[in-house]
C-alpha cells in the first residue's frame, strides 16, 4: 500500500493507505480524531469539512492521498485548551443542538471569517450553503458567525 | 432573572464536547475484532424471491458471514411489532402483517432487507454483496396511497391493502349541521411525504458474550429502553437482564430513531450467532434515505360549515394515510389518535367527524416525524380557516379571534375526544399581528406589486397535545405500552447529584434544562448536578424522548425525585436539628426549624444519610430516590404563526421576507433553549411546505434518494424568525410547562401555505416548489394577456 505523510492538527503523521481511502476516513479511522463527521454521500451535507491548508473542504470527497503534503486542521485542532472565538460564539448563541453538523459548521465559518472578516448575514447564509444543519433553522448559527466576527476584529 | 435557575438562558453544559469534536456518537466508537455489517437491499418494489445464492459472497475476500431472512428464521427471530392495536370503525384491530428484520419469501419497497453480509471491512462487504444472486418475481407495485385499494396484494393479511378504516365522531350529525350550514367551504389537501433526516445516520454496534450470554448494544436511539423492550419481549425472546442498550450522543432524531429497526436486530442476533463477534453497522445516507421511516404522506377532502354570523358549525375530514409496506412501531396511531383528536384545533366548532382509511403501499415505512398527525391537523384546519376567510370576504386574523374557544370555556371538552386544560388564544394572535405590523401589510403589498413582485401573509393559530400521555387513556385507545417516564435522582455524600433520567436528549439540551430544575429544587449549585442518560444499564425502566414529552413527563417524575429526597432530608433534618419534623422547613437548599436561625443544608443532610452515626431511628441509610410520573392529561402547547411571503412572478422563487412566531408553552425554564427549539421546528415546516418531498416513480423506485435530489432547507432558503412567547402554565403538572420541540414543525406549513396561496391567489399543494409557483404565474400571466 502506498504511504501518505501529512500534518495534522500540528503533528506530522504517516501511514500506508488503500488509494482509494477517503481524508475523512483517514482521519477517523487512521487518526482516531472522531469529531470530523459523516452525514451523507454525495457531498452535500458539509459536516465533514476541514481546513487543508487553511481552506475548508470536504474531507469526504477527497483522496487521503491528494493531502499528501498538506497542512489538515480539524475541529479538535482548533483551538489549544480555550475554545477559538467561532466556537464560543456558537456555544454563546446557541448555534448548535445535536452538534453533529457543528464540528464542519464551525470549520467552515472560520474560513469564511478568514476569508471575509465582516460579512452580511445574506454572505453568511449564502456561505453556510454546503453545511446543513437540521436542529437549528440556521437562526442561531448566522448569529453565532456574526459574533464571531466582531469579537475577531475587534 | 435567576442566573442558572428556572427561567435562565444558561448556555448549555453539553456544548464543550459537540463544539470540539470529542462528542461520543455510536459510528465514532468501534469494539475489539468487530466486524462490519451491510445489507443487500432490494432494488425493486414488490417481487417474489424466488432464490437467493449466497455462495460467491460467502467465498468473497474478508467475509465472515452471509445471512437471510431463513437463517432468522431457522433461529426463531420474531416480527418487528406494532405497538398502537387501533380498532376499525367496525371495532375489528387493524390488520397487522409481519414484518421480519430480514425478508423472508417476498420484497415490498424498493431498500426492503433482503440479506446481510459480514465482513472484516466495509469495502469487503459491499463488494461481497454485489456477488449474492436473487432471483426476483416481480409483481406490480402500489405507489399512490389514492390508489392503493385496488393495486397488487402486498400481504395476504391485509385485502385491498388496507390496513384500517377508523372514524372519529358522529357522521350523521355533521352531516345535518353541513346542511344547514350558511357557507360551505371545501378543500382538498396533499400533506406531502417527508425523509425526516437527522444528519447523523442511524448506527448500531451490537455485542454478544457468551460468557455471560448477555448482548450490549450500541445504538442511535431516541428511547433505548423501549428498543430494549422491543428487541427483549418480541424479536428476540431474551430476557430484559441479558441486554444493555446504550444510546451515546445522538445527532438529531425527529421521531426517526425512535423505531426498532431491522438492522440493529440483524446486527444483535447475528452477534450470537458469530460467538460473540462485535458487530458494526453504519447507515450510508442514501440507506437513511431508502429505509428511514418516513413521515407524513396524506391526501384530505375537507368540509367546512359556518353560520350567518361567520362561527364554524361542523367540519368533516375524509384521510387516506400512507403507512408504507410494513407497521413501523407507532404507525397506526399516528394518522388516528395524534391526528384526528387535534382537529378542533383552537376553535369552537360544535361537531367533527373524521374518517381515516390507512394503506399499504410498496414505499418505505411511515411513522412519527416531528409533530406526527398534529402537523397533518393542523394544516387541514388552518388551510380550511384561510381559505373560508377568502371566500366569506372577512378578515383571516378576525375570523380565528371570532371562533376562539374563550378563556373562562377551559378545561375545554372538545368533539374529538380531548380535553384542553388550559388556554388563552387572543394575546398570541395580537401580539403576532403586532410583531408583523398587520396594519402595515396593504402598503407593503403594494410596494411588491410596484416592483412586479406578489406579496402574501398566511396564518397559522396551531394547537398540539403533547406530554404524552397518560397511560389509561392510551391504554384505552391501544396503545401496547404505558407512556409513564422515570426518574432516579441520587444524592452523593459531598453533595452533588446524579440525575438518571429516560428521557433521552438528542439535541434538546436536557442536561442543561434539566440540571437548571433541579439546582432550583434542591438548592445546590448547577454546576453539582449531572445529568445521565440513554444507558438501561443505569437508568430505570423508561419511555423516552418523542412527542415533545421530555419535561412535562420526564421533568416532572425529577421533580417527584426530588419531593422524595427533600421528605426523606427532612426527618434527618429534624434528628440532626432535634426538632419536631413539622417543624422543619425547606428552602433554598436549606432545612431550618421555623421561626429560628438552626439550620442544616442539604449538603450537611446527605452527608449524615451516608455516614448515620447519629441518625433518626426507622429512616434508611442513603439519599437516593427512583420516581415515576404518568401525566394525567396531554399538554397543550398553542399559538401563532405569521408568515409573509415575496413571490418573483418571472422566476418562481418565494421568499420569506418575515416569519413571526408567539407561542405558549406554559412555564419555561431556558428561554434560549425553547427558542432554538422554535427555529428548528419551523425550519422542518418551512422545508415541508417549500423544499422537501419524498417521490417514488411508477416502478417504486425513490426519485429522492440522495441530497442532490431532497431538497433540505439551507441557510438562503430561510430568514431569522421573530419569536416570542405567552404563558399560561399547564395546570396538572409540576412544572406548569407543555413542551415546545415539535410547535414550530407543526405550525408553519400551514402558515407558508396560506401566504403563498394568499399572494398567487389560487390553490397549490406542497412543497410549493419554484417550478410550481412559476407555472401558476405563468398561466396568471397567459390568461390576463
Amino acid at each position: 500500500m502506498p504511504s501518505v505523510t501529512m500534518k495534522v492538527n500540528g503533528k506530522e503523521v504517516t501511514a500506508e493507505v488503500e488509494p482509494r481511502t477517503l481524508l475523512v476516513e483517514f482521519l477517523r479511522q487512521n487518526l482516531a480524531l472522531t469529531g470530523t463527521h459523516v452525514g451523507c454521500d454525495t457531498s452535500q451535507c458539509g459536516a465533514c469539512v476541514v481546513l487543508v491548508d487553511g481552506n475548508s473542504v470536504k474531507s469526504c470527497t477527497m483522496l487521503a492521498m491528494q493531502a499528501d503534503g498538506d497542512e489538515v486542521t480539524t475541529i479538535e485542532g482548533l483551538a489549544n485548551g480555550d475554545l477559538h472565538p467561532v466556537q464560543a460564539a456558537f456555544k454563546e448563541h446557541h448555534g448548535l443542538q445535536c452538534g453533529f453538523c457543528t464540528p464542519g459548521m464551525v470549520m467552515s465559518a472560520v474560513d469564511l471569517l478568514s476569508k471575509n472578516a465582516k460579512p452580511s448575514e445574506s454572505e453568511i447564509r449564502h456561505w453556510l450553503e454546503g453545511n446543513f444543519c437540521r436542529c437549528t433553522g440556521y437562526h442561531n448559527i448566522v448569529k453565532a458567525i456574526q459574533s464571531a466576527a466582531e469579537r475577531m476584529s475587534a | 432573572m435567576p442566573d442558572s435557575g428556572i427561567g435562565a438562558s444558561v448556555t448549555r453544559k453539553e456544548d464543550k464536547r459537540f463544539l470540539t469534536g470529542r462528542g461520543r456518537y455510536t459510528d465514532d466508537l468501534n469494539r475489539p475484532g468487530q466486524a462490519i455489517a451491510y445489507f443487500l437491499r432490494s432494488p425493486v418494489a414488490h417481487a417474489v424471491i424466488k432464490s437467493i445464492d449466497t455462495s460467491a459472497a460467502e467465498a468473497a475476500p474478508g467475509v465472515v458471514a452471509v445471512f437471510t431472512g431463513k437463517d432468522m428464521e431457522t433461529d426463531g427471530v420474531g416480527s418487528l411489532p406494532c405497538g398502537w392495536v387501533v380498532k376499525d370503525k367496525h371495532g375489528e384491530p387493524h390488520k397487522a402483517p409481519p414484518h421480519f428484520p430480514l425478508v423472508r419469501d417476498k420484497v415490498r419497497y424498493v431498500g426492503d432487507h433482503v440479506a446481510m453480509v459480514i465482513a472484516e471491512t466495509l469495502a469487503q462487504a459491499k463488494d461481497a454483496a454485489e456477488l449474492i444472486e436473487v432471483d426476483y418475481d416481480e409483481q406490480p407495485p402500489v405507489i399512490d396511497a389514492a390508489g392503493a385499494m385496488q393495486g397488487a396484494l402486498l400481504h395476504d393479511e391485509a385485502p385491498s391493502n388496507l390496513c384500517y378504516d377508523w372514524e372519529l365522531g358522529d357522521e350523521a350529525a355533521v352531516d345535518d349541521a353541513l346542511s344547514k350550514a350558511a357557507h360551505v367551504v371545501k378543500l382538498d389537501i396533499v400533506n406531502n411525504r417527508l425523509i425526516p433526516n437527522a444528519i447523523e445516520p442511524r448506527a448500531a454496534i451490537a455485542e454478544f458474550s457468551p460468557a455471560h450470554d448477555s448482548y450490549e448494544l450500541f445504538s442511535t436511539s431516541q428511547n433505548p429502553h423501549l428498543l430494549k423492550l422491543i428487541l427483549c419481549a418480541f424479536v428476540l425472546g431474551i430476557p430484559e437482564t441479558k441486554l444493555r442498550v446504550i444510546a451515546p450522543d445522538v445527532g438529531g432524531g425527529f421521531g426517526s430513531k425512535i423505531y426498532c429497526y431491522a438492522e440493529e436486530t440483524a446486527c444483535l442476533w447475528a452477534s450470537k450467532r458469530l460467538n460473540g463477534r462485535p458487530i458494526k453497522w453504519t447507515a450510508e445516507r442514501s440507506e437513511s434515505f431508502l429505509a428511514d421511516a418516513h413521515g407524513r404522506d396524506h391526501l384530505s377532502s375537507i368540509t367546512l360549515g359556518v353560520d350567518a354570523d361567520n362561527k364554524f358549525t361542523a367540519l368533516k375530514v375524509l384521510t387516506t394515510a400512507n403507512l408504507g409496506a410494513y407497521l413501523s412501531n407507532f404507525a397506526t396511531c399516528i394518522p388516528t389518535y395524534l391526528y384526528a383528536t387535534l382537529l378542533a384545533g383552537q376553535y369552537i366548532t360544535p361537531v367533527i367527524y373524521c374518517n381515516v382509511k390507512a394503506v399499504f403501499t410498496s414505499t418505505a415505512p411511515v411513522d412519527a416525524y416531528r409533530g406526527a398527525g398534529r402537523p397533518e391537523a393542523t394544516y387541514v384546519v388552518e388551510r380550511i380557516v384561510e381559505v373560508a376567510a377568502r371566500q366569506l370576504g372577512v378578515d383571516p386574523a378576525e375570523l380565528r379571534r371570532k371562533n376562539f374557544i374563550q378563556p373562562d370555556q377551559f378545561p375545554y371538552q372538545t368533539p374529538v375526544a380531548l380535553t384542553y386544560d388550559v388556554g388563552d388564544y387572543e394575546p398570541a394572535l395580537d401580539q403576532a399581528l403586532k410583531m408583523i405590523d398587520y396594519s402595515g401589510f396593504p402598503q407593503r403589498r403594494a410596494e411588491s406589486e410596484a416592483r412586479g413582485k406578489l406579496r402574501g401573509i398566511g396564518f397559522s393559530a396551531y394547537i398540539e397535545a403533547c406530554g404524552i400521555a397518560p397511560s389509561a387513556v392510551v391504554g384505552a385507545l391501544g396503545a401496547g405500552v404505558g407512556l409513564w417516564e422515570s426518574a432516579q435522582v441520587r444524592m452523593k455524600a459531598t453533595g452533588s447529584v446524579m440525575v438518571m433520567t429516560g428521557s433521552h436528549a438528542h439535541g434538546q439540551g436536557h442536561e442543561t434544562t434539566f440540571s437548571q430544575v433541579v439546582s432550583d429544587y434542591l438548592g445546590i449549585p448547577y454546576e453539582h448536578v449531572e445529568i445521565v442518560h440513554g444507558d438501561t444499564g443505569q437508568v430505570p425502566m423508561a419511555m423516552g424522548t418523542y412527542g415533545s414529552r421530555s419535561l412535562a413527563v420526564g421533568g416532572s417524575a425529577i421533580i417527584k425525585a426530588c419531593d422524595k429526597i427533600i421528605e426523606k432530608g427532612r426527618k434527618i433534618a429534624a434528628h440532626m436539628l432535634e426538632a419536631d419534623v413539622g417543624d422543619v422547613e425547606f428552602k433554598d437548599g436549606n432545612y431550618t426549624v421555623s421561626g429560628t436561625d438552626r439550620s442544616k443544608s442539604i449538603g450537611e443532610v446527605a452527608f449524615a444519610a451516608y455516614v448515620p452515626h447519629d441518625y433518626p431511628e426507622g429512616v434508611e441509610p442513603g439519599l437516593d430516590e427512583t420516581a415515576f410520573y404518568d401525566p394525567l392529561n396531554f399538554t397543550y402547547p398553542a399559538g401563532v404563526h405569521i408568515a409573509e411571503v415575496e413571490i418573483d412572478p418571472d422566476t418562481g422563487v418565494t421568499t420569506i421576507v418575515d416569519w413571526v412566531a408567539v407561542d405558549d408553552f406554559g412555564k419555561v425554564i431556558n428561554p434560549m433553549i425553547v427558542e432554538g427549539q422554535v427555529h428548528g421546528g419551523i425550519a422542518q415546516g418551512v422545508g415541508q411546505a417549500l423544499l422537501e418531498n419524498c417521490a417514488y416513480d411508477e416502478n417504486g423506485q425513490l426519485m429522492t434518494g440522495s441530497y442532490m435530489d431532497y431538497t433540505m432547507p439551507r441557510a438562503d432558503n430561510l430568514p431569522s424568525f421573530k419569536v416570542d412567547m405567552t404563558e399560561s402554565p399547564c395546570t396538572h403538572n409540576p412544572l406548569g410547562v407543555k413542551g415546545c420541540g415539535e410547535a414550530g414543525a407543526i405550525a408553519a406549513p400551514a402558515a407558508l401555505m396560506n401566504a403563498i396561496t394568499d399572494a398567487l391567489g389560487q390553490e397549490i399543494d406542497m412543497p410549493a416548489s419554484t417550478e410550481k409557483v412559476w407555472r401558476v404565474c405563468q398561466s396568471r400571466r397567459m390568461a390576463a394577456e
